[in-house]
């Protein structure tokens, strides 16, 4: 077992806890840095995917875990940043400059979603920015002279300073770059009294408002920052999914990022990275299920000469191939993650961790919530 | 088509039970040839026991953890229906044969008997709700149950009972709205989801917690987008309703009827 010995404030809020744990971390680094050597240009694409969901999800992870905030309307903050970001770099604004501008757009359009949010809470906010996706999401159908509809608005491949970002390695580190960039502001952000702040306001509007928080201009400020944030990755999605189209960017969306918040853990920057992991990694493992578990299967009867697996083996296949069963599968890990863990995947993480550094001491209780009851928060 | 909120329970896979709803009925009218008053009825009830069965298995783990949780939940359950129903009828579109034939003639206008039934049995529903929350005991002990849990177990309210009941009331309910709707709208896997944003807005415009109010959301709702749809560009058809919506909401939070109060420590 290891213990840190704190000997001054400022250990609490130090960027890592101790020298074992940035190794870690240089580990990981090292890990990820070394990837596409290791590995083909398929998965280096995918591991890209992960990153620009990372970001998103952290993103979300400011609003929804550390501010308390519900926004089901997080698409369009992404499809804002993507469409700005394509928008100039076709009326030939060099990389960054658009880059900038586009982060700057969806800044903007988050402090004006932000604002009916100050006098919000909870699902009449969820309900507030879901309008607000419907309605960019009929803008960008409708306004044709900028997004060109649904004909579809074709994205290059991003060149910065004159250097062109041809093959999937390069653009992995692009967004590698992005994320770590993202991730070091976040947790900056958080260990400051910005992020201090949010974190009252998520546990209780009121005690922080009577602390002295001014709710207004936090909530504004977890807002904006959200939407920058998005508006960066949509950046990064534009140049990814090199094609943009209205229909991308739907509620159905927004859900996935509260899922990947929810499934990483709520109220952890490293539930965000593990919830992106998850959710750009789930899709094609089913794709690869659903060719791989009847095939298995079919093998095992033959070997076992059992007719029934390969029956089942194959309507599992034929079930998975059927359109609309992911949504179903992320449905249902929702559920599952928030009734049998609610701190997602971080959670879980946490407990193995104290269950291992604690060995024999460890107890169940350790992390048991309280129960408690509902109260109206209208009362008449 | 109305969420029916005198509970502090908001069911966002309200939309995909009025979906199911409406495929159970067309089942028992198309494929077992049952008259279309007792399919309705089978559709009600079948809905009903699964929302309590839903309750009882997966809702209740979940009762005084933040609203939050139980969105979530509602989402992720929304998501697994369409799934199912994707799977078990398929994606495409049915129409459900309705007695509800003919044509009035009132005053020169054309009235299709079907729209009368969508806003009589509205009307119904609203009135048998309305009568049930505010004069029954069993309505009285949900409401006190949606405003404390504790409290209202402390006076002897079988608190998870009425939870079933509510969830099942709510999701037979939902039932009957698809039913009614599955006429004008046809049945597809997607006509929860598009009727139940709508009725959020419907319900957020009337104030959450009042049915009457909700009516009138509804009805302001649907006139806006009839209006919008007329006079303006296309493409305001689809979206008046939320520019209407988020002006509500940021103007007067509480809607037009609601109540709501700064919350007490």
């Amino acid at each position: 077992m290891r213990f840190q010995f704190k000997t001054s404030y400022n250990q609490d809020i130090r960027l890592f806890k101790d020298r074992v744990d940035a190794s870690w971390y240089g580990l990981l680094a090292v890990a990820v840095l070394a990837l596409p050597l290791l590995m083909s240009d398929y998965y280096v694409g995918e591991a890209t995917w992960v990153f620009i969901y990372a970001i998103c999800g952290v993103s979300l992870m400011v609003l929804v875990g550390y501010t308390g905030l519900i926004s089901l309307g997080h698409a369009a903050f992404l499809g804002i940043g993507a469409y700005a970001h394509a928008y100039f770099l076709e009326h030939g604004i060099p990389w960054v400059v658009s880059v900038v501008l586009a982060v700057a757009l969806t800044t903007a359009s988050g402090l004006v979603v932000g604002l009916p949010a100050l006098r919000m809470t909870g699902i009449y906010l969820a309900i507030a920015t879901l309008a607000f996706s419907v309605i960019i999401q009929e803008v960008f159908s409708r306004w044709e002279s900028v997004t060109h509809g649904f004909a579809g608005m074709p994205v290059d491949k991003p060149v910065i300073f004159g250097v062109p970002f041809q093959d999937e390695a390069s653009f992995y580190y692009l967004c590698l770059f992005f994320l770590v960039i993202v991730l070091w502001l976040t947790r900056n952000l958080l260990r400051s009294p910005t992020g201090r702040a949010w974190i009252a306001i998520r546990d209780s509007e009121i005690a922080a408002q009577s602390m002295g928080v001014n709710l207004a201009i936090y909530k504004s400020i977890a807002f904006a920052y959200s939407a920058a944030l998005m508006g960066m990755a949509g950046a990064l999605f534009a140049h990814k999914i090199a094609y943009l189209a209205p229909d991308i960017f739907t509620i159905l969306l927004s859900i996935q990022f509260l899922l990947l918040v929810i499934v990483g853990g709520l109220g952890s920057l490293h539930g965000a990275v593990f919830g992106a992991i998850f959710v750009a990694l789930l899709p094609p493992l089913i794709a690869i299920l659903r060719d791989s578990i009847p095939a298995s299967m079919n093998d095992a009867a033959a070997a076992m000469n059992i007719k029934v697996l390969a029956i089942v083996g194959e309507g599992i296949g034929n079930f998975l191939r059927k359109p609309g069963v992911e949504a179903g599968i992320f449905g249902l890990i929702l559920v599952l993650v928030i009734l049998l863990e609610p701190l997602g995947m971080y959670g879980r993480w946490v407990k193995i961790r104290v269950f291992f550094s604690t060995f024999p001491m460890y107890r169940g209780a350790t992390f048991k919530r309280q129960k408690s009851y509902m109260r109206s928060e209208r009362l008449r | 088509m109305l969420i029916y909120k005198a509970t502090e329970l908001v069911n966002f896979a309200q939309g995909d039970l009025l979906m199911l709803g409406a495929f159970v009925a067309y089942m028992a009218v198309v494929w077992w040839g049952l008259d279309y008053w007792l399919a309705f009825l089978i559709s009600v009830v079948t809905i009903g026991i699964f929302g309590a069965l839903l309750d009882a298995t997966v809702l209740r783990n979940v009762i005084g953890q933040p609203q939050f949780a139980i969105v979530m939940l509602t989402i992720g359950l929304g998501a697994m229906f369409r799934t199912f129903a994707s799977v078990t009828w398929g994606s495409e579109i049915y129409t459900l044969p309705t007695p509800f034939g003919g044509v009035w003639q009132v005053g020169g206008v054309t009235l299709s008997h079907q729209y009368i039934s969508i806003v009589v049995g509205t009307l119904i529903l609203c009135g048998v709700l309305y009568a049930f929350f505010n004069h029954t005991r069993i309505g009285v002990a949900m409401q006190a149950t949606s405003q404390n849990q504790l409290a209202a177990y402390y006076m002897g309210v079988p608190v998870k009972l009425i939870f079933s009941l509510i969830w099942a009331i709510s999701a037979g309910t939902a039932a009957a709205a698809g039913i009614l709707l599955a006429p004008v709208t046809l049945i597809d896997i997607n006509m929860g989801l598009a009727v139940a944003l709508k009725a959020f807005a419907a319900a957020v415009l009337g104030g959450f917690g009042s049915i009457p109010g909700a009516l009138v959301g509804g009805i302001v709702i649907g006139l806006i987008e009839l209006y919008a749809g007329a006079t303006l560009p296309d493409g305001f058809k689809d979206t008046a309703p939320y520019i209407v919506l988020l002006i509500m909401l940021a103007v007067r939070p509480q809607g037009l009827f609601g109540t709501m109060a700064r919350k007490k420590v």
